[in-house]
């Protein structure tokens, strides 16, 4: 964008410099960019998933029931990491489950971010009587315990991997909601939203093309740590027999499955709980960093 | 057609202030009962202190929000956004230029989509067109096509505020109301956005609506002044009668209080420092 004035592109690519600034202030932080590295292998593991495991993630080798990871004694180099009780590889379980897990997190993030920004932006928005309505409506959500209704809904529901998705969806929902709401009501009285007004913009233009844009930063930081949440939960639901079924290698329904051999074969257990540790790990980390980079108070000029 | 772009009649604003649980509801009036009219081409300034009311009759102008009481008639039509809505052939005839050019422009948006929204909303105009009416428009407040593409942090408060005088005149509005629209710029960059409203008001017959409360400003670009105090028009007239003659008293205070700052003034000052110490 120099001295030139006849060839303007239709569509320039987004500000350059922000992008180059936002990069600046995230790689300030270490672990966020750790992190990052972290959650990229994880999403290329769960890509490549069939050409990297080693075995099919539900084959059952009889004669190797519960053999232990390769370091240990007895331990062979088929199973690196050992198999469970029927025999199933353990390794190529956790990478086929990193799939689940990212879609997980991928769909329960999806619909809360939706649900919450629509709901958000409309309490935010008009104020009054429909903002009563929708908070309080939001309020008793938050008010119970977020594990606790995401089993009750499952349980209503039926238990299954979609169900507990959706479950765990509308029990996070309501921190996007009231993020959104506080944000839209400090940018709606801005005089640029009354000159898009003035100019004739209809209220569907002014939330979501005047106002939505400028209250993204705080959603995006949420939604990563809602990602991580979002497994977590998932994991949780899965252990407690609500989310995903046998023999999903799903991680958490992996650990409520090695429950029972937790003293004679503890690395059944530990792999998806380290599993589940790093993932949620990694993303908090990115999310920690998000909300550095985008925080104009904590940026050092 | 008459001559008359503009004219409010008993105009009144109050606010219901909602009782809580210790506290009474009760009523501010923020303008009670102002009436005027501006020609076409014309300037009026409103003159006050801060809280007398001047902002909000700009909303009330601009069609923004409704008065409470009172008719106001835009090139001679009655408009009442209240009961009657707003026609979008009115919503083009009054724009707004506001005080703080750093929250009147959308950080994400590009100044060529700041001055072609208006055109998008109220017209089917294609995008080549819209492009070149904000080309054309940018030029003709001071600035360059190169800053078509550019967000609005890349600019000074100055050029900012040209962008939102060029965006306020994109859609021909013949009444722009003006709210204080050089207190945030410093004197000599205020004095370059004042030679622009004034060049832009011969070219394209706008009329003013001048809200300040800097009396110097006043005296260069208003051809009338009506002087409000606690939301009451206090004093209404031509610049000359309302300047050498003020009748209210309230008047008499403004002008007493405006510094002076030309060279003979402090000079006297100085004078009288002296002989006082």
């Amino acid at each position: 964008m120099s001295t030139e004035t006849t060839a303007v592109p239709p569509k320039a690519t987004a500000r350059p410099g922000a992008v180059a600034e936002f990069w600046y202030y995230f790689s300030m932080n270490r672990g966020a960019v750790l992190g990052l590295v972290v959650f990229a292998l994880l999403v290329l593991v769960a890509i490549f998933a069939p050409l990297i495991a080693p075995h099919a993630p539900n084959e059952q080798y009889r004669d190797a029931l519960l053999t232990p990871p390769i370091w240990w004694e007895n331990g062979t180099a088929k199973f690196i990491l050992g198999t469970d009780a029927v025999g199933r590889d353990i390794l190529s379980r956790l990478i086929f489950g990193a799939r689940y897990s990212l879609f997980i997190g991928l769909v329960v993030v999806t619909f809360a971010l939706t649900s919450g920004i629509i709901l958000g932006v409309l309490a935010g928005y008009f104020g009054g009587w429909v903002d009563t309505l929708i908070m309080r409506i939001m309020d008793i959500i938050l008010s119970f315990p977020s594990l606790l209704l995401a089993l009750v809904l499952v349980a209503i529901l039926g238990p299954g991997l979609f169900n507990a998705m959706l479950a765990i969806a509308v029990v996070l929902q309501p921190h996007f909601a009231r993020l959104t709401r506080a944000a839209v009501m400090a940018e709606k009285n801005r005089e640029y939203v009354v000159s898009a007004r003035v100019a004739g913009a209809g209220h569907l233009r002014l939330m979501l093309v005047t106002i939505l844009p400028n209250c993204l930063a705080p959603l995006i930081v949420q939604a990563t740590l809602s990602f991580s949440n979002a497994i977590l939960e998932a994991a949780a639901l899965g252990f407690l027999g609500m989310g995903a079924q046998p023999p999903t290698p799903e991680w958490g329904t992996m650990l409520a499955a090695a429950r029972e051999f937790i003293l004679r074969a503890p690395w059944v257990v530990t792999f998806p709980g380290l599993a589940i540790l790093i993932t949620v790990l990694a993303i908090n980390l990115i999310g920690d960093g998000l909300r550095d980079a985008f925080d104009p108070k904590l940026k050092r000029s | 057609m008459t001559n008359t772009v503009l004219e409010a009649k008993n105009i009144v604003r109050d606010y219901h202030v909602a009782g809580g649980l210790f506290t009474k509801a009760r009523t501010v009036h923020a303008v009670k009962n102002v009436s005027f009219s501006v020609e076409r081409g014309k300037t009026l300034a409103i003159v006050g202190e801060s809280g007398c009311g001047k902002s909000t009759l700009a909303r009330i102008l601009t069609l923004i929000d409704a008065p409470t009481a009172g008719e106001l008639f835009i090139a001679d039509k009655k408009v009442d956004i209240a009961h009657a809505g707003l026609p979008p052939e009115m919503r083009r005839k009054v724009q707004i230029v506001f005080q703080n050019p750093y929250g009147s422009l959308n950080p994400r948006q590009k100044i060529g989509d700041v001055l072609g929204e208006p055109l998008k909303i109220n017209t089917d105009m294609p995008a080549s067109e819209r492009r070149d009416r904000a080309m054309t428009m940018l030029q003709k407040v001071g600035l360059g096509p190169e800053h078509y593409n550019r967000y609005p942090h890349m600019f000074s408060g100055g050029q900012r505020q040209r962008i939102a005088i060029a965006r306020a005149l994109m859609l021909n509005p013949s009444l722009l109301v003006l709210d204080e629209p050089v207190s945030a710029l410093d004197l000599s960059v205020q004095a370059q956005v004042l030679n622009l409203l004034a060049d832009l008001q011969d070219e394209f017959q706008l009329t003013y609506v001048f809200i300040s409360h800097d009396l110097s400003v006043v005296r260069y670009i208003a051809d009338e002044v009506m002087v409000m105090y606690f939301g009451e028009a206090v004093e209404y007239g031509t610049r000359d009668e309302v300047f050498s003659n003020p009748q209210h008293s309230y008047t008499k205070t403004l002008f007493a209080a405006t510094p002076r700052a030309d060279v003979d003034s402090i000079r006297a000052r100085l004078a009288r420092k002296k002989t006082a110490a």
